[in-house]
Parts: structure tokens; sequence; C-alpha cells
């Protein structure tokens, strides 16, 4: 029983001394930004990565949740021979809730496992040392770039999320279960204000902040082995998940 | 050389999509205008209340959505709210004498401005007012009324309630 509590307790001090770590490297991480407007191309690639390499499944996975959405809420706005309010729920479900949630969720699982891995493995083919032997700071050439790529890739993905799953919603809500379109869009824009689309894109920014974070730390701390390869990048997509869930909980009681 | 550049590319394909997605949220599914006017003629109309009317409420004539509030501000000098409204271009043959109250959409639903064409010869045109409106009705006035009227009957003194009124 005794040893059960001091488990429990060790545990807990690990967790701590981890976050404490990585809000350590964050600090580093910001201090190091200024250097990385003098190198905008190792930006750019990292963007291209983060952002441009997840449209595919975020513009997949945005349609279909927009057109389960539809379905789902006409099934049960129906019952009250409320319908038209169909679009003003859905649009206000995705900017505020779903869209910046699952684009995290996906990009976590997207862009944060491949660069875990993609450091991990620098790690452990001893790419990040050699770096430092010739005098280049692996913080700043790789660390940095791709953290700020996948920050300043989020809240665009966010949107574009949000933007095909409206869409998904138009397409069965209107197309198939016939809802009129006029009321559909004017119970929309009388419902959603720019507020809610400002909190939508806030959520994304500190979403995209804390997954990269994640992701950028666990690969750049990776042990250098196989097998922690694998767990970093397991560990990136959980903690990413994890963190994603508690921050808009944390951010909706804020700004609701 | 040349994969930077395709890298680049789709960099610029991405960032232009986001901003793309951003605009279409902004313009789109709020009722905030952004840039270009649509075509359209503006009529005003003073009602004594507007109870909860907002800007972005549709304009019905007969049921169709023919424009929407644009604007509505409160006129001090003789208290009264004024609306706003943009009608669209193709329904310029509305009589100068039709009346507009502010109805309930549904139940609980948001409010609009519902037209009922009058019998004149003379059609409005831009900046005209409506003369005739009706306010909206306040649930809880309603309510009251009821409640007066149900409390006047039970009494058997509904004469003197009136009277009071």
């Amino acid at each position: 029983m005794n040893g059960m509590i001091g488990d429990i307790v060790g545990s807990a001090r690990d967790s701590l001394a981890t976050f404490g770590r990585m809000m350590m490297f964050l600090g580093r991480l910001l201090a190091a930004t200024p250097a990385a407007v003098l190198r905008p191309r190792l930006v750019v690639h990292q963007i291209y990565n983060a952002g441009a390499l997840s449209l595919l499944i975020i513009m997949t996975c945005g349609l279909f949740v927009g057109m389960v959405l539809a379905l789902l809420g006409y099934d049960l706005l129906s019952r009250v021979a409320s319908e038209d309010i169909l679009g003003a729920g859905a649009a206000l479900a995705l900017t505020k809730q779903l869209g910046p949630v699952l684009t995290a969720l996906l990009f976590a699982g997207r862009a944060g496992s491949a660069l875990a891995s993609e450091l991990g493995l620098m790690r452990a083919t001893d790419q990040l040392a050699a770096m430092e032997m010739m005098a280049v700071d692996p913080l700043r050439r790789v660390a940095l770039p791709r953290f700020l790529g996948g920050v300043l890739a989020m809240p665009l993905l966010t949107a574009i999320f949000i933007a095909i799953a409206i869409f998904g919603v138009q397409l069965v809500g209107v197309q198939q279960v016939k809802i009129d379109p006029g009321s559909f869009w004017s119970q929309m824009r009388s419902a959603v204000e720019l507020a809610d689309i400002y909190e939508g894109l806030i959520k994304g920014t500190v979403f995209g902040i804390a997954c990269s974070l994640i992701a950028v730390y666990e690969g750049y701390n990776a042990a250098p082995t196989a097998e922690g390869i694998g767990r970093a990048t397991t560990r990136t997509v959980v903690v990413s998940s994890v963190a994603t869930l508690i921050l808009n909980f944390i951010l909706t009681a804020f700004m609701l | 050389m040349r994969q930077t550049r395709a890298i680049e590319v789709g960099t610029g394909l991405f960032v232009v999509l986001g901003l793309a997605a951003l605009f279409f949220m902004v313009t789109e599914i709020t009722a905030e205008r952004v840039g270009v006017q649509r075509h359209g003629y503006l009529l005003s109309a003073r009602f004594d209340q507007i109870g909860g009317l907002k800007v972005g409420a549709p304009v019905s004539i007969a049921g169709v959505n023919i424009g929407r509030v644009t604007d509505i501000s409160f006129d001090d000098s003789d208290y009264r709210a004024v609306v706003q409204m943009r009608i669209d271009e193709q329904y310029s043959r509305i009589p100068d004498d039709s009346d507009a109250g502010i109805f309930t959409q549904g139940l609980l639903g948001n409010q609009y401005i519902g037209i009922a064409a009058g019998l004149s010869d003379t059609f409005f045109v831009d900046q005209d007012r409506i003369e005739l409106t009706h306010s909206a009705l306040v649930l809880e006035k309603l309510i009251g009324k009821f409640m007066l009227s149900m409390a006047g009957r039970g009494n058997g003194s509904g004469e003197a309630e009136e009277g009071a009124e």
C-alpha cells in the first residue's frame, strides 16, 4: 500500500518534471524565434510539411464531419419541427468546438507524429550531435523551423476544416434533405458572429502551439534507439490529443 | 532547385486556400458585410417597438425573402426605432402604401420584417419611408394582458378592469 502511494507520487512528480522541461524548451524556442526571420525558407519548408501535406486529410475529414453533423442534426431537429436552425447549430458547433479540436487531433496524428519521428531519427543517427560539432545549433536549425511551421499552419488548417465542413452540412442539409436554403443561410448568419470565428481561430492557434511543441520536444529529446523513436511518436500523439481536449475545456470556459 | 520551387508553390497554395476559407467564413456565415454592396434600394421604417429584431434579419413579403435589415437606430426626437432595410433590385414594384410589421419565425425563432402589399399604383423608390408600421409583439405584455383579463373574469369585475385601463 505504501509502495503504491509512493509510485503515484513519483509518477506525478515525473509528469510535472516533464511539463517543466517542456516549458523551458518552449522558452528556448521563443528566445530563438528572431533567428528564424533570417532563414524564412526553412520555415516555409516546414509550413509545407505540416500544412500543405495535411490538406487532403483535413479536407476529407471536414467534409464527412459536416455531412454527419447535418444528418444527425436534421434527425433531431425535425422531431421538433425546427430544421431551419440546422445551419446555425452546425456552424456554431463547427466554428467554436469541432473545427479546432478535430483539426488539432488530425494534426497531431498526421503532422505531429511525422515531426517526432523525423527528429527522433535525427537524434538516433547522431545528426543533431554532428550539427553541434559543426557549431550549428540544432535547436535553431532543426527544431525551431518545425515548431514555427506547425504553429503557422494550424490556424489556416482550422479555417479550411470549418469551411469544408460547412460545405458538407450544406450538401446534406440543403441538397439532400431539402432544408430551405434561404432560411438555412440566414439563420446561420444571424447566429454566428465574428467573435465566434475569432474564438475558433484562437483555439486553433493555441492547439497548434501545444501540438507542435509536444511533437518537437518529444522528437528532439527521444531516446536514441529504434524503440525510443517509436515511443516518442506514440507519446506525441497521445499527449497532444489529451492536451488538446483539456486546453479546449479551459479555453471554452474562458471565452464562453 | 526544382524541388524547392515545388515546395514554395505548394506552401503558397496552402496559404491562399487558408485565407480563402477565412474569407468565406467571415463573409458567408456571419452577417458581416465586407466589400461590395449587393444591388438594391434602401427603405426605412419607424417602429414604436422592435422587440428582438437584429441587423441582418430578413425582410419578406408574402413569406418570400426580398431583402434584409441593414441598420437599426433610435431617434430621440420621437422616441421610435428607425430600421433601415435593403430590398433586392428585382422587387421594385412594392406599392408605396404597403405596411410593415415585425413578426417571429416559428414559436421561438428570429424576428423578421413582414411587408403586406398595399393597393397604390405608385411604387417605393430608393430612400423611401414606410409610413404604416406595426410594432413587435412583446410576449410579456401579451401574457400580462391575458393574466389581467383572466383575473378580471374570475372576479366578475372585468368591466372595472377595462375601465381602469
